[in-house]
């Protein structure tokens, strides 16, 4: 049951009493390799979790840099097999950082579920997000994952209301996903503010960790979710680096990991802080 | 409840998921989702309600000008020498399509709905001439998000779009097309959504957009099939449509669905041909897959990614097709060909050789005249 890998995770973030920090990076943007070097570095940086994009022609819900990555990444031939090929990559060097695999829902199913889940296990992916695959329209593809033992993760987002929470959280595992802004990823700014009633209402609600994303760019912005939530995602900020420094001909690599290890040090510290000045 | 009323009861979808047998549903983004139920919600109250019916029936009298008229090809009969030809005139109509159908019925129910600003996307300028229009006339923002390219090969749309208070936002994302315009005012409605309406302009999207659309475009076919049994004392032989994304085809199919002795037949762009990689039939040379929040017939490559579709016809240029189009394809209610942007006319000699004594109806969606550009380049000809 690889899904164990997120629940031991976010174990042990409680028991150090901090959130997780979780990096977001597109599959074969701008090349398999480079990829597979950024995915090695990251847990070193500080990611506690992974997410790792898979390239799709049409992101609907993605902001300009990711839409981007996108396109370079296809650009560079990647597809989902060769995104799955990245993380049994990954995995020969890192059994305990959890992978989860994020984007749209076409590629999977031209895939085929079953056929998809399977190798994702293989693999070692621990959870999927589709963004387009809303929990009305998820069966047939959360039977394929459960058999398999990867987590369905699902987004709530500021428009999910109380009547239709239950419908969100059921089938869910491995933690839960906070959409902090409406709009597209990368673009507006999440409001710790409003990030913390909402954080607690899903934490009550679903009895998973909550992660939060879409609207973290700075430091800043990363410490202040994670004095609420269980865990910051950033997405759009590290695929910046990724497209300045490919464009500068910098070692992108390195340009990304000294970014998600600033960012890392705003997440990891973010309670201590707030306990010190208490 | 949804369950068809009588074994062959085509009409009868979709259930209440929005779906047709295996197509359509609602596959978009957890913002939306919220939205996209209350639209559901809000369309199915407006359908039952007689005062809007009322309120859609007189603007489409005074407004856009129905019924539109049904005309006997009488020339084009004789050339042929086949089956009586006979058009629906929807380029007749106000803002010179079929569109305008479809864009009234949807900004009355965002008006319902309290919403204040409409967003729209448009291919050939066709549904955004349509949705600038209607705002125009209802006093609403309008925005129309249009592929760069489309924005360079349809300037005269373009134009008549500012000149109606519409903000046209050329898309220069992905590979610029209808598709990407369609991703873009995704994008647009899960930022805004408070206070906008998204107006999609054909038969595919999360559901309720097909069934709404259809339902707003079936007013082609009801009209169709009672001035046939004025004119004619009976029914058509066959009935015959273009498809882009299919909202003029499934209008004019729909009242016609449980007649038996009907063909339905829907005419895809097959561009260069199917076996290129450059035309848009995607019954014809697609897959089933999810794009645009729903399920249904898809151009798209071994991974799942979606090729760009391609048609000498700018609007027709999608790479998906309404999802009950493809319901109508698997069960085969209805019968779809492609033809290449050489052979346009194929339709015409097929529906000829139904022969003499038959009766076809064919629906003309639109005006030409947004295209006379792009058919004097083809031609080699300057204007």
């Amino acid at each position: 049951m690889t899904k164990d890998r997120i629940d031991r995770r976010f174990a042990a973030l409680k028991a150090e009493n901090r959130a997780g920090f979780v990096t977001y990076v597109m599959a074969g943007d701008p090349d398999a390799a480079t990829t597979l070097s950024v995915l090695k570095g990251l847990p070193g940086a500080g990611a506690d979790l992974i997410e790792l994009g898979f390239p799709f022609s049409d992101p609907m819900a993605e902001g300009p840099t990711i839409q981007r990555a996108a396109q370079r990444g296809l650009k560079s031939g990647m597809t989902l097999q060769g995104t799955l090929d990245l993380v049994a990559a990954f995995r020969e060097g890192d059994q305990d950082t959890p992978v989860i695999l994020m984007g749209y829902l076409n590629p999977v199913l031209n895939r085929g579920f079953d056929s998809f889940a399977a190798a994702a296990a293989k693999a070692g992916v621990d959870g999927l997000i589709i963004v387009d695959c809303p929990p009305e329209e998820a069966d047939p593809l959360s039977d394929a994952l459960e058999a398999e033992g990867i987590a369905l993760i699902r987004l709530a987002a500021p428009t999910t209301d109380d009547a239709r929470l239950p419908m969100v959280i059921r089938r869910t595992s491995g933690f839960l996903y906070y959409v902090s802004v409406a709009g597209v990823t990368g673009v507006k700014s999440a409001d710790a503010a409003d990030v913390a009633p909402a954080v607690e209402r899903l934490r009550k609600a679903s009895g998973l960790p909550v992660a939060v994303g879409f609207g973290i760019r700075t430091p800043e912005q990363a410490a202040a979710v994670a004095r609420v939530a269980d865990a910051a995602v950033v997405g759009s900020a590290l695929v910046d680096e990724i497209e300045s420094a490919a464009q500068l001909n910098e070692n992108v690599t390195e340009r990304v990991l000294l970014k998600a290890s600033e960012l890392a040090k705003a997440v990891q510290s973010a309670r201590v802080g707030n306990e010190v000045r208490l | 409840m949804n369950a068809p009323s009588k074994p062959n009861d085509y009409s009868a979808y979709p259930d209440a998921e929005g779906r047709f047998g295996g197509f359509g549903g609602r596959y978009v983004a957890e913002t939306l989702m919220p939205l996209v139920l209350d639209l559901g919600k809000a369309y199915a109250q407006a359908k039952a309600d007689p005062k809007f019916q009322d309120q859609l029936k007189s603007f489409n009298t005074h407004y856009a000008g129905r019924p539109s008229p049904m005309y006997f090809a009488e020339r084009l009969t004789e050339h042929f020498g086949g089956a009586k030809i006979y058009f629906k005139r929807d380029e007749l109509n106000h803002t010179g399509s079929h569109k305008i159908n479809n864009a009234l019925g949807q900004i009355l129910l965002a008006m319902r709905m309290g919403k204040t600003r409409i967003i729209a996307e448009t291919g050939a300028g066709q549904h955004g001439v349509a949705t600038a229009t209607v705002c125009a006339r209802f006093g609403l923002p309008c925005v129309v998000y249009m592929g760069a390219t489309d924005v360079e090969r349809q300037k005269p749309n373009v134009f008549r779009m500012n000149l109606l208070g519409a903000e046209v936002r050329p898309v220069t994302s992905g590979t610029g097309t209808l598709k990407d315009a369609m991703n873009e005012a995704m994008r647009d409605w899960v930022t805004n959504v408070h206070d906008t309406y998204y107006l999609i302009g054909t038969a595919a999207g999360p559901h309720p957009y097909p069934v709404m659309v259809r339902d707003f475009q079936s007013v082609i076919g009801i009209e169709a099939r009672a001035q046939m049994l004025e004119m004619e004392g009976r029914l058509p032989d066959a009935v015959v449509a273009c498809i882009g994304g299919g909202s003029n085809a499934i209008g004019l199919f729909h009242p016609f669905l449980n007649d038996d002795g009907v063909r339905l037949i829907g005419v895809e762009a097959a561009g260069h041909g199917v076996s290129t990689d450059k035309h848009a039939a995607s019954l014809t040379g697609g897959r089933p897959g999810v794009l645009h929040g729903n399920r249904t017939y898809l151009l798209q490559d071994d991974d799942g990614q979606i090729i760009d579709a391609h048609s000498i016809s700018a609007g027709l240029d999608y790479p998906g097709i309404g999802p009950e189009h493809s319901f109508l394809h698997e069960i085969g209610r209805a019968e779809y060909l492609s033809t290449t942007d050489q052979e346009a006319l194929d339709a015409f000699q097929l529906c000829s050789k139904l022969g003499k004594g038959k009766i076809v109806v064919m629906n003309l969606c639109g005006r030409g005249d947004k295209d006379i550009f792009t058919v004097a380049e083809a031609l080699g000809r300057k204007i």
